[in-house]
């Protein structure tokens, strides 16, 4: 399902169909469709447990979920057949909703093996470190940041905060086609869910797509959302636009669950 | 199966021939505390596993073998070029070859500053002042009537590295003591040496010294060595400590240090080699002010055990110790980890914080993590925690999530327990040089 359609002459970038995934053995996808074009920003909301997460991470190839059934093409190829690294170094990236900490890697050289990964996929010469610097430059500032966060070790003893900046540093340095950001929004102050709308904004290009995983509404008034997405129950049982974030931010999701349940 | 007397036995009998020959001209209370030494080693015996302090090491691989004490240096000599290659090489060196001291790899021992940076054995028998400040804490901080292997070092104690730095001075480059084993066996037996080193940094003097064990043979020998470090008041100090010794050399060593007032003493131990190795540090705390930063890091393969038992002595209050211990153990490895920190009743605001991670490379690898806490004060900070695990399958996934390949992945995240210790070493260039041999031993 699509929006309203003002965008519709982009070409489909991620096409979703059916999707059945498990985790240790329980399904929490039970057939999820889903279309994205090129130049759209989807939303996909939903209450706990609804499998907004897991529907993250079977597109980031999370190996703990399984898919039992159903498939997604990205740019018209077989997503789940990539192994997580090839997905990556195809343009797909995914905002964590807990980042993970790495001890002893300091956030520079970790961005740097991602970049030269992807480089090096692409054809590319791969950036050394002073090279790498001056391109880093430009997207800290984006995100507020100064190089001390670089010279840290990843998310070791980052803040909630920081951990979420640091992975829209990322998104930004790494430039994907499809962005997933599993509820980035979640657990920020004003400021920084600011800086984070702010960035996705400026990546947007006709080229690139972004789906926005939360569970609020707050994101939605800085980032204008061609398509918002209600998953319940391991499906997506209602699709619209950006009145429909309003409507869930008014009447919570309740009513939802029991429209599912009907259905 | 040698018996339990006769392998002590052995020993006390090449002390009696050491005693009559190389030993003879040593001052009296030399003399003295070599034979309470010898005795107090024939009392305690070779440890078992049934004790406490063993339980996860058998010294029976060192216990059953005829060790015979190296004697000076048999010519030819290592090339200098063999020794900067094995060296950490960042400023002066002393060296010795098979725990004797070889004056022409060395550089000259007085240094700018009145700094002397030599052999023990030269110092003893030639400077009477010198002499008196060996004579003042040789053997004083080393707890060796409570070990053998420390007893047995002072027994057939004769040469090692000697660093004084006077008060108020400021070391320029670090100071390197290289121990270097050629692993060439005498005529009956593979060879022990018992390197003994005094470092003594006075008050409000600031140095860095790096000590080095390596061989670049894979015959069998075994180093017993014994280091004392003595850390004055409002001194600052830095003592690296880089064991690379050969895939079928034995270490077990003791690091002492006593630290006054206010002092700093950060202790970087980094363990590469030898097929079984193992290192006890006692750092006593023993003025009001101290701190303490003691780094480990053991990164061991193959058949490799090493075994780091550390005491932290907090005797004074207001001190603070930080000690980080990490460990990569690869094919069929076993790492050992024994943390004891001692807070002393009266050693309030003591600030203490302990950490040991173990990283296993394969199923096979084994790591024991063992801390200790013994507090006898009410007004005290301290925190401990350890853990032992494979590489995290979630940061091997967001690193794949990021582009990188599964190898890229694992090489990085194993390459970060090393880099997590390195960080916290001071001197750029050591660690610079240190950071170049953690990432050769893991590529």
């Amino acid at each position: 399902m699509t929006g309203k359609g003002k965008r519709e002459t982009g070409k489909v970038l991620l096409e979703v169909r059916d999707l059945h995934a498990s985790v240790e053995g329980r399904e929490i996808l039970r057939g999820v469709d889903l279309t994205v074009r090129a130049g759209e920003v989807h939303a996909i909301m939903g209450p706990n447990g609804s499998g907004k997460s897991t529907l993250a991470q079977v597109l980031a190839g999370h190996p703990a979920y399984v898919v039992t059934a159903g498939q997604v093409r990205y740019e018209g190829n077989d997503l789940l057949a990539l192994a997580p690294e090839a997905r990556a170094r195809e343009g797909v990236f995914l905002a964590f909703q807990y980042p993970v900490a790495i001890r002893g890697i300091t956030n520079a050289y970790f961005l740097r093996s991602a970049v030269n990964a992807i480089r090096k996929h692409r054809g590319e010469e791969e950036l050394g470190p002073v090279e790498f610097m001056d391109a880093l430059e430009e997207k800290l500032k984006v995100i507020g940041w100064d190089s001390s966060y670089l010279t840290r070790p990843v998310n070791e003893g980052f803040s909630g905060g920081e951990k979420k900046r640091n992975e829209i540093l990322q998104l930004a340095v790494l430039d994907p086609k499809l962005a997933i950001l599993d509820e980035t929004d979640s657990g920020l102050d004003i400021d920084a869910l600011k800086t984070v709308a702010q960035t996705v904004d400026k990546l947007r290009r006709p080229d690139n797509a972004t789906v926005l995983v939360t569970h609020y509404y707050r994101i939605l008034t800085h980032i204008q959302p061609d398509v918002v997405h209600v998953l319940a129950g391991g499906r997506i049982v209602k699709s619209g636009g950006k009145e429909l974030a309003l409507e869930l931010e008014e009447k919570g999701y309740d009513w939802l669950r029991e429209e599912a349940v009907v259905a | 199966m040698t018996d339990v007397a006769d392998r002590t036995e052995r020993y006390v009998a090449a002390f009696e021939a050491f005693a009559r020959n190389g030993a003879s001209g040593a001052p009296k209370w030399l003399r003295e505390l070599r034979e309470g030494a010898i005795a107090r080693f024939a009392e305690l015996g070779f440890p078992t596993m049934k004790q406490e302090e063993w339980r996860f090491t058998s010294v029976a691989p060192i216990a059953d073998q005829r060790f015979i004490l190296a004697h000076a240096p048999r010519s030819p000599l290592p090339a200098a070029a063999d020794i900067e290659r094995l060296c950490v090489g960042v400023g002066p060196r002393v060296v010795f070859v098979d725990g004797r001291h070889a004056p022409t790899l060395s550089t000259p021992g007085e240094l700018a500053g009145g700094v002397w940076a030599g052999s023990l054995a030269a110092a003893l028998r030639a400077n009477a002042r010198r002499e008196e400040l060996a004579r003042a804490h040789l053997a004083r901080h080393a707890r060796w009537r409570e070990s053998a292997f420390a007893a047995l070092n002072t027994a057939f104690l004769a040469d090692g590295g000697f660093v004084h730095v006077p008060a108020g001075v400021t070391l320029e480059h670090p100071l390197e003591v290289v121990f270097l084993s050629t692993g060439r066996a005498a005529s009956d037996g593979p060879v022990v040496s018992h390197p003994r080193s005094l470092m003594v940094v006075d008050r409000g003097a600031h140095a860095s010294v790096v000590e080095t064990y390596v061989s670049a043979s894979d015959g069998v020998y075994w180093t017993n060595a014994v280091t004392e470090v003595v850390v004055g008041e409002g001194a600052w100090a830095e003592l690296y400590r880089v064991q690379q010794e050969g895939p079928q050399g034995f270490q077990v060593a003791t690091t002492h240090s006593r630290q006054e007032r206010d002092s700093y003493l950060g202790l970087h131990v980094v363990t590469l080699g030898a097929a079984l190795a193992r290192h006890d540090i006692n750092a006593v705390l023993d003025g009001p002010g101290a701190e303490l930063v003691l780094n480990g890091l053991y990164l061991l393969s193959g058949a490799q055990h090493a075994d780091h038992h550390t005491v932290i002595d907090h005797a004074q209050p207001h001190c603070a110790s930080h000690e980080f211990f990490n460990g990569v153990l690869a094919d069929r490895a076993h790492g050992v980890f024994n943390g004891r920190i001692i807070v002393r009743p009266g050693a309030q605001r003591t600030d203490s914080k302990q950490t040991n991670n173990n990283l296993l490379l394969s199923t096979e690898a084994r790591a024991d993590s063992q801390p200790q806490l013994e507090i006898y004060a009410d007004d005290v900070k301290c925190t401990h925690g350890s853990t032992v695990g494979p590489i995290d399958p979630m940061q091997l996934y967001y690193l794949r999530s990021r582009g990188l390949s599964p190898e890229a992945a694992r090489s990085i995240l194993t390459y970060g327990f090393g880099a997590e210790i390195l960080d916290r070493m001071r001197h750029a260039e050591v660690r610079h040089r240190l950071d170049g041999l953690v990432r050769a031993r893991l590529a």
